[in-house]
């Protein structure tokens, strides 16, 4: 069969909504975009233990602790079934490690901002898992198949990091002076990198025609954003918070909200490295995995010999 | 039964579970592979989750030998200062390499295990309860540093000396697990609590058997710190609580 012949094959699965499996035939660059996106997806849960991890250790009550270890412990899992679905698509996870390491590939640039206070690990629940949870329950539908089942599982977990999130920005949304300043002033610094979540305008995204012809993508970013804002500036409400942006405003004609325009200037420089913690965050991982090497080399050293062992025994045997 | 002495000992067994939970939770995000940051993650949750089920009990005690007293699992952990902490010293080192930390869990998980396996038939019946459902968790904490141990001791050149190292760094802590403070002996003899002393022979088996498999050897029996069951710390202690507790501490009667 001609590869055109297979692609119209692969395509027209994809229009009839059957999901690619990883056996199947699929183009090169599918292949690629995949690798891509879900490793990026991966590395963004890794890096995003980092700065929520920074308030484990001083969690304000015991209750908090134990729920923010479980949650910063779930996102390690989220990346352990992302792993996996990118091993599916003929990479190894050492593989996919290194290029993080690298530099190569890409994480979600909201980790790269700091977390300062108690109420930033709220706000990254409230915002940070909830604009996550838009995007990945959309991937729930996406076409390769390991890669929606990654996110159908992840989503579970998700929708309660969000809860948990906002119920932390609730209890101090109800507390003392300080604690609703230090709401307030969460919200205001998470706010706009939370909506950058999204990605460039449609009219700048560079992947988006391809990735929305094969179903990796069901939705537009400037659509995912829109439905974001028009969730997050009702709930705002709730909390008694500003949403630090002046031109926010109910369209009613529209039915959605209008609002300002994002530091585009900010977002491509945070892309490109220069965030508070971008290095900060590459380090730490780095340093992770430096001084686990001997760890792992031990692992697979006790394991040979294990298996060497048990090898002679049957031979005796 | 004197109520102070059930206080004193329930503080004991909370205090233990909570400092080794914090320092465990330090590697979160940052273990040598995923896998295992998500185990070691799980033991310190389960370790935090015994700490609170024993802190809500000591409230409850406290509240009732005083009306007036207003404790709470985390008025226990976030306002009292290290030299109300009963823990044992080992709790409270250092993480150091993933291999001290796995042989500091192993020390106290083997420990833990012949503690809870009579602590369940405590004739307090909360402490009986907790000590039977927290059973199940130290069987696998048990399991799973054992393994680590005897994978590092007899792994690599390399983790073998790195083993044996944590062993030399760790060894003179351990005397103090079973090494009776005043109040174990008085809940002992009340049938509340276990005097560790006798899980001693216990525990350096165990420890022994794991040592002989992991290839690591066992120190001779030498000089033994003490002092942390009674409030006598090292100077680590400090600085975790200026860390656990500081949100607490700087916003007095906030609600979190």
């Amino acid at each position: 069969m001609s590869v055109q012949e297979l692609e119209k094959i692969f395509q027209d699965k994809i229009d009839r909504e059957v999901r690619i499996e990883p056996k199947d035939w699929m183009p090169d660059a599918y292949r690629k975009t995949l690798i891509r996106q879900i490793s990026q997806h991966a590395h963004s849960e890794i890096v995003g233990m980092l700065p929520e991890g920074n308030w484990i250790t001083r969690a304000p009550s015991l209750k908090r602790k134990a729920i923010l270890l479980a949650k910063v412990q779930d996102e390690a899992g989220h990346g352990l079934y992302l792993y996996a679905a990118t091993e599916t698509l003929g990479i190894t996870r050492e593989q996919t490690i290194d290029d993080l390491h690298s530099g190569k590939a890409k994480y979600s640039s909201i980790f790269n901002y700091p977390t300062i206070t108690w109420a930033d690990i709220g706000a990254i629940g409230w915002l940070v898992d909830g604009a996550a949870i838009l995007n990945q329950v959309m991937l729930c539908r996406t076409s390769y198949g390991p890669y929606a089942r990654a996110n159908i599982r992840i989503c579970k977990e998700e929708s309660f990091h969000q809860r948990q999130g906002f119920e932390i920005l609730l209890v101090l949304s109800q507390g003392t002076p300080e604690q609703k300043a230090m709401l307030q002033d969460a919200v205001d610094r998470w706010w706009w990198p939370s909506l950058m979540m999204f990605g460039p305008r449609d009219s700048e995204s560079t992947h988006s025609d391809q990735s929305t012809q094969w179903k990796i993508k069901r939705k537009s970013n400037d659509e995912l954003r829109q439905q974001f804002v028009d969730m997050i500036a009702e709930q705002a409400k709730i909390l008694q918070v500003t949403l630090p942006d002046p031109e926010l405003k109910w369209n009613a004609e529209k039915k959605q909200y209008d609002w300002g325009e994002i530091d585009w200037n900010e977002f491509w420089n945070v892309v490109k490295g220069n965030g508070p913690c971008n290095k900060q965050r590459l380090d730490a991982r780095k340093k992770a995995h430096d001084n686990g090497a001997w760890v792992r080399e031990a692992a697979k050293a006790y394991a040979d010999k294990r298996k060497e062992r048990e090898e002679k025994e049957i031979k005796v045997a | 039964m004197n109520q102070q002495t059930i206080f004193d000992y329930t503080i004991h067994l909370a205090d233990n579970a909570l400092v080794i939970a914090q320092r465990n939770s330090e590697w979160c995000g940052h273990g040598p592979v995923l896998e295992q940051d998500i185990a070691l993650t799980n033991i310190s949750l389960d370790l935090l989750g015994q700490a609170r089920s024993l802190y809500q009990y000591a409230a409850s005690i406290r509240n009732k030998m005083n009306g007036n007293d207003q404790a709470t699992e985390d008025t226990l952990a976030y306002l009292r200062d290290a030299r109300e902490f009963r823990n044992c010293l080992l709790m409270e080192l250092p993480n150091g390499d993933w291999g001290q930390t796995i042989l500091r869990q192993f020390f106290f998980s083997v420990y833990q295990y012949n503690l809870y396996q009579y602590l369940q038939r405590s004739s307090d019946n909360t402490l009986s309860a907790i000590a039977e459902k927290s059973l199940k968790e130290v069987t696998y904490h048990q399991r799973w540093s054992s393994e680590w141990v005897i994978r590092l001791g007899d792994g690599t050149e390399e983790s073998h000396r790195r083993m044996q190292n944590a062993v030399h760094e760790l060894w003179m802590f351990t005397g103090e697990l079973t090494t009776p403070a005043g109040y174990e002996l008085e809940a002992a003899r009340e049938n509340i609590g276990v005097d560790p002393a006798s899980l001693k022979a216990a525990w350096s088996q165990t420890i022994a058997e794991v040592f002989q498999e992991a290839t690591l050897d066992v120190p001779a029996t030498g000089w033994m710190q003490t002092g942390g069951k009674e409030g006598r710390h090292t100077e680590h202690l400090g600085y975790i609580l200026a860390e656990m507790q500081f949100l607490q501490r700087t916003y007095p009667d906030s609600k979190w």
